[in-house]
């Protein structure tokens, strides 16, 4: 195998495809790349046997062939080389070893056959449809903060994509919760949505399409099927299984009839709310809001620092109410909400409450009051 | 150099060998005896010692009081240890150096009330009491002479003569000016001792002690001071400061300090609990998931019992095993929220055991929660588990039965031995 590839072409590839690989592995061919040149393209494919990763780039090929190297150092080794350079990889059957040549710097890396390497073998895939760059990056932003990281509860370590009919539309669905708030992002659900199994996708594999989509501008294809999910884009192709459990019916605690309604100042409300956390410990201690006709007093005391309170004039007119929420979830929340003017619809201080934007319509957001 | 009577607290005359009053031969002595206030009290051979009070046949004979034919030495008295048994050994060890010794069950619950007793008689001298176990102390009696009407070390020493007449116990006193030194102090004259140690002879009295005589170094740190020249504390007390601190960072620091005996840290009456755990070790290895199951099951309502006594609750859950072969394993796992409850420290715990089970057999079991918060954070309502929140209404009602008709009065099917 010889293979001519730009170095920015490579490097791209590359920053994509690593961090796929495990940094500690046990297995030692998964701490491998696998490069398999044929007719002027060089594809590199990375796993972790859970999520899989296959890039293309263009490149010099002849004779073609395949061999898998360590993922990591191949990466460093590639950042390091100057910008611009053409970098020349080569290696034969009969050395375990391939050659990494560009200007006066070469390097030797020792290969895995690639007949070890692992294929994360997707199996027939039921459904398609194709999604654009920024509403994928949209499901995934507003909803992906409210992933759990709770290893019991192993079915809320991913998002919950699946289509519903909301009026007499279709949408395709996000939800995210960890049991103290839960997100929710819908969108009209694209052609080929229609039936399509509900999955739960795992954190990292979020994680990696999110950074997959922040440069792109085009279209992704999104296959499915009840064990699999499968995105291409720009050349890259990323499987990944899905997490095997039942999401729990989420439906049962969006609190749609709260009737004690507030409206704020979107931007008044996030700076208030990140002013008064400033003294709540890490732990994310209780904002205590005081709602009264046209006023919202935002209050938090940590016996450890000290006090912090900051008055609201807010559109409520229902019968004042106390009640506190953790203070990095309002945040989390905060930042989500798009429009001028939020809207949280509260019931008492111990059910949930349902946060949304005024104008923007798609997103949900349900918080779980704290004790104060 | 002053020097007083343990017995009848008079002072005593200079160089005299017993007290001139009630010819005792028990004559604390130092030269800075004023000056020492802060003790170290340990209660001597703690359960053993109350065994004894409880059943006056027991006094002249060796008592070890430990679980069962598999368990360890919990305590020895004094009589079973000049046989070579000590504190953790395996009771079958322990039967075969002092065969004729009088092995007792713990009555873990008769040996906390007296623990509470010996607390009470430590608050009566000053508020300043960092507990250290049930049967150990620090005390802070600085500035308690006009109080008590006598300088710290008589108070103390009559605090001990205290113990023995109203507890029927003994307990070892060492006293300095400062916790590490006391610490060492209380272990130089045991059982019923009292020992002085002052920041002035420190220096002296550690030298020729290997570097993990001091607290917090233990064999890995010990193996470094080694590679790095530093095997007794004379060799510690000779390196320079900034030098150990360049060397080990902060822990430099401190071995620079307390190789010198010097020891900042003040007696702490609120020092935070940091961890609540319970374990037990089997009368036969187990390997079977059902079997080690159950008795986590009933570690973990231990563990919430205490959580609940004391208003605490626990966001990370660590299993511990120990195999047949004394290999430990632990094994952690985050909670969504600090809990309370058995029921959740179970789930996460079963599922740690059931990656663990096998065919590996098991000797010890023990379960225990850390990440610590104050109960009101405990299981806060959880948007989606709505089973969870009947659980822990079942827990608390459970807990209240219990309250009023024992705690055998109800309990969870899994306990029940299957036929």
């Amino acid at each position: 195998m010889k293979i001519t590839v730009e170095r920015a072409d490579l490097l791209k590839s590359l920053s994509h495809v690593h961090r796929v690989v495990e940094r500690r592995n046990t297995i030692p061919i998964l701490a491998n790349v696998l490069l398999r040149a044929k007719a002027a393209e060089l594809s590199l494919k990375a796993t972790d046997l859970d999520l899989e990763v296959i890039e293309t780039v263009a490149a010099e090929v002849n004779p073609g062939g395949a061999t898998t190297v360590p993922a990591h150092m191949f990466y460093e080794i590639v950042r390091k080389l100057p910008e611009g350079a053409q970098i020349v990889l080569e290696s034969s059957g009969d050395r375990a070893a391939m050659s990494i040549r560009a200007g006066r710097s070469k390097f030797s890396l020792q290969t895995l056959p690639e007949s070890d390497f692992p294929d994360l073998a997707a199996g027939e895939l039921t459904h398609k449809f194709t999604l654009g760059a920024a509403d994928l990056k949209r499901l995934i932003d507003k909803t992906q903060f409210a992933i759990s990281t709770e290893e019991t509860r192993y079915y809320l370590n991913g998002i919950y994509l699946h289509a519903v009919t909301a009026g007499n539309r279709l949408m395709l669905r996000a939800v995210a919760t960890d049991g103290h708030r839960l997100a929710q992002f819908e969108l009209a659900a694209p052609a080929g949505a229609d039936g399509m199994p509900s999955v739960i996708v795992p954190r990292k594999t979020v994680g990696e399409v999110q950074r997959l989509i922040d440069d792109s501008k085009g279209e992704i294809t999104i296959e499915l099927s009840q064990s699999k999910i499968r995105l291409t884009l720009d050349g890259v192709v990323l499987t990944s299984k899905l997490i095997d459990g039942t999401f729990p019916d989420y439906t049962r605690v969006i609190p749609l009839g709260n009737d004690k309604l507030l409206e704020v100042d979107k931007k008044d409300f996030e700076q208030a709310v990140d002013r008064v956390s400033t003294v709540a410990s890490e732990r994310g201690r209780a904002v205590k809001f005081a709602l009264s006709a046209g006023r919202l007093v935002l209050s938090v005391t940590n016996p450890d620092s000290g006090s912090a309170t900051e008055e609201l004039e807010v559109g409520y007119d229902a019968d004042p109410l106390d009640i506190g929420f953790n203070s990095r979830y309002l945040l989390d929340i905060a930042a989500q909400l798009e429009g001028d003017t939020a809207i949280l619809k509260l019931a008492d201080p111990g059910s949930p409450t349902l946060l949304s934007d005024k104008e923007a319509k798609g997103a949900l957001y349900v918080l779980m009051p704290m004790r104060v | 150099m002053a020097s007083f009577c343990r017995d009848c607290l008079a002072d005593a005359l200079e160089r005299s060998p017993r007290c001139a009053g009630c010819g005792s031969p028990r004559i604390a002595r130092h030269g800075e005896l004023a000056q020492m206030a802060i003790a170290h009290v340990d209660c001597d051979a703690f359960y053993a010692a109350i065994e004894k009070r409880d059943d006056p046949s027991l006094a002249d004979k060796p008592v070890i009081v430990g679980g069962g034919h598999r368990g360890v030495v919990m305590t020895a008295c004094y009589i079973a240890r000049t046989f070579g048994v000590k504190s953790a050994m395996p009771m079958f060890e322990a039967r075969r150096l002092c065969p004729h010794a009088h092995v007792i069950k713990p009555d873990m619950a008769k040996y906390a009330r007296v623990g509470r007793e010996v607390r009470a008689m430590m608050g009566d001298l000053t508020p300043q009491v960092e507990p250290l176990s049930i049967d150990e102390a620090f005390l802070d009696l600085t500035g308690t002479e006009r109080l008590h009407g006598m300088m710290p070390a008589k108070t103390l020493a009559r605090f001990a003569k205290r113990i023995e007449s109203e507890l029927g116990i003994t307990v070892s006193i060492g006293l300095s000016q400062n916790k590490f030194l006391a610490k060492i102090a209380s272990d130089l004259d045991k059982p019923r001792g009292f020992s002085m140690l002052a920041l002035s002879e420190a220096p002296a009295f550690l030298a020729p002690r290997p570097a993990t005589f001091i607290w917090g170094v233990g064999k890995a740190m010990g193996a470094e001071l080694a590679r790095a020249g530093f095997r007794t504390i004379r060799d510690l007390q000779r390196a320079d400061e900034a030098e150990l601190m360049r060397r080990f960072g902060t822990d430099g620091l401190r071995l620079a300090r307390l190789s010198r005996g010097i020891d900042t840290r003040a007696v702490d009456p609120d020092r935070e609990t940091k961890s609540v755990s319970a374990e037990t070790t089997f009368s036969a290895d187990i390997a079977d998931f059902r079997t080690l199951e159950r008795r986590l099951w009933e570690l973990c309502e231990k563990v919430s019992g205490r959580l609940k006594a004391k208003e605490l609750a626990g966001a990370t859950v660590t299993l511990k095993l120990k195999s047949a072969d004394f290999r430990l394993r632990t094994r952690a796992r985050s909670l969504a929220a600090p809990t309370q409850l058995a029921a959740k420290i179970f789930d996460a715990g079963r599922e740690l055991l059931a990656r663990e089970t096998g065919a590996t057999l098991f000797r010890l079991i023990g379960v225990g929660v850390s990440a610590l918060a104050p109960a009101q954070d405990a299981d806060p309502a959880d948007l989606v588990d709505h089973r969870g929140r009947r659980s822990a209404a079942a827990e608390h009602a459970v807990d209240r039965l219990r309250e009023r008709f024992g705690q055998s009065a109800v309990v969870r099917g899994i306990v029940l031995e299957e036929e």
